[in-house]
């Protein structure tokens, strides 16, 4: 069961796949200006990966070697149709404000990189928990952006406010940057210098 | 005119798909440690943008849209649907016929491109480009004007932070923030500057 647990945790930390090996960061910044926008895409994204692992681990055998790319595509490019048109059938608003968001996690470089790199050579179920895995590491990213974000940006938590910002009678003078597009930047280059500093073996 | 104008000015600088909304990240990273091959890139998001997003708009208009097969005698018809998976079939389709195109009539830019053209197809900015078209509802010329800009845009962002990440090397910074730390943090700065084309209007 090590290898197992390895699957699911590794990615979390020590082989990140949004601060280490900088995939799938397209889509990550654009959502996390919120909480609630930010945790949709992380379980979009952790489903679409765990299922497309499984799938195309479950057909490794069976799909010839010049084709493989469109075959893994067609599967991921299904599940990304299923997650958008749920998402727009039972939370039209969210999936509003997501917009082209939800159907760039076909183009996410994490899903097809996890299936290339991992579901292509191993079983079933450790695919599944590899994609969980990877979906976990991303999305740990993701909320903690979009947790300072918010906070500093428009002083709430899952819109609930926490600092009373000065525009509603309170005392919190909000930082704008923190809404605009530099900041999710500034964020995760700190993050990933934060990580290194703790974790020198990753240094570059 | 004046029109196409904005949209392309706007896709260039204001709306540059790379710096405010985040798309062929990836690529934009990995890709910028020198200039010529940031250029060489840049050329060909331009090229495979100004094919991809005019096709798809022709899709899109012509068979996807809500009443669109009217034309084949089912107007109650909704496939808008199946637009992602259309979208990355063509996007996958033309870059491979684009690269056989190169390799059979020029084949001095087919080896300059090498391995840049097949990873266009997993870029986000191509599909992001032909999402936006849809959701912006642009016609034909719009969307084509919209393409040239969108990978005119990325372009010049590219290529700039290529040419700052060549200075880069040589500054003295923490152990820790070398390489990708440093190169998100200076990317944000770039993105604040773009910024300052948003007061501009025509």
């Amino acid at each position: 069961m090590a290898n197992a647990k390895d699957a699911l945790l590794d990615p979390l930390f020590n082989n990140n796949p949004i601060a280490l090996q900088i995939l799938g960061i397209c889509s990550a910044l654009a959502v996390t200006n919120k909480m609630s926008t930010a945790l949709t895409m992380s379980i979009a994204v952790i489903l679409v990966i765990a299922c497309s692992n499984a799938a195309v681990s479950a057909i490794r055998n069976h799909i010839p070697n010049s084709v493989r790319i469109i075959v893994q595509m067609t599967i991921i490019a299904t599940l990304v149709i299923i997650v958008d048109q749920m998402l727009k059938a039972y939370a039209y608003e969210m999936s509003k404000q997501l917009s082209v968001y939800v159907g760039l996690i076909i183009t996410n470089c994490i899903v097809m990189g996890r299936a290339e790199a991992y579901a292509m050579k191993n079983p079933v179920y450790e695919s599944f928990l590899d994609g969980i895995g990877n979906g976990l590491g991303y999305s740990l990213i993701l909320l903690i952006v979009a947790f300072i974000r918010e906070l500093f940006g428009s002083g709430s938590f899952f819109g609930l406010t926490i600092l009373n910002p000065v525009n509603n009678d309170g005392w919190y003078v909000t930082n704008g940057l923190m809404l605009l597009a530099p900041s999710a930047f500034f964020l995760i280059g700190f993050i990933i210098w934060a990580l290194r500093t703790w974790k020198p073996e990753l240094q570059e | 005119m004046a029109h196409y104008f904005t949209i392309f000015f706007d896709s260039v600088f204001v709306d540059n798909i790379a710096l405010t909304f985040f798309l062929g990240m990836c690529t934009f990273i990995a890709v910028s440690k020198k200039v010529d091959t940031a250029i060489m890139l840049g050329i060909a998001v331009v090229a495979v943008e100004f094919i991809t997003v005019p096709v798809n708009n022709i899709l899109y208009n012509v068979l996807l849209k809500e009443g669109a097969l009217a034309w084949a005698g089912y107007p109650e018809l909704d496939l808008s649907f199946l637009g992602l998976i259309t979208y990355i079939g063509v996007i996958a389709a033309i870059v491979q016929i684009l690269e056989m195109f190169l390799d059979k009539y020029f084949p001095a830019l087919y080896n300059a491109l090498g391995i840049f053209l097949p990873l266009i197809t997993v870029n986000c900015a191509i599909l992001g480009a032909s999402l936006f078209m849809v959701e912006r509802d642009y016609n034909f010329g719009e969307s084509t004007v919209y393409g040239i800009g969108v990978g005119v845009g990325f372009g010049i962002a590219l290529a700039l932070l290529a040419g700052i990440r060549e200075k880069l090397v040589y500054s003295d910074m923490p152990k820790a923030l070398r390489g990708v730390g440093a190169t998100f943090i200076v990317v944000g700065l770039m993105a604040m500057s773009f910024q300052a084309f948003s007061g501009l209007q025509f």
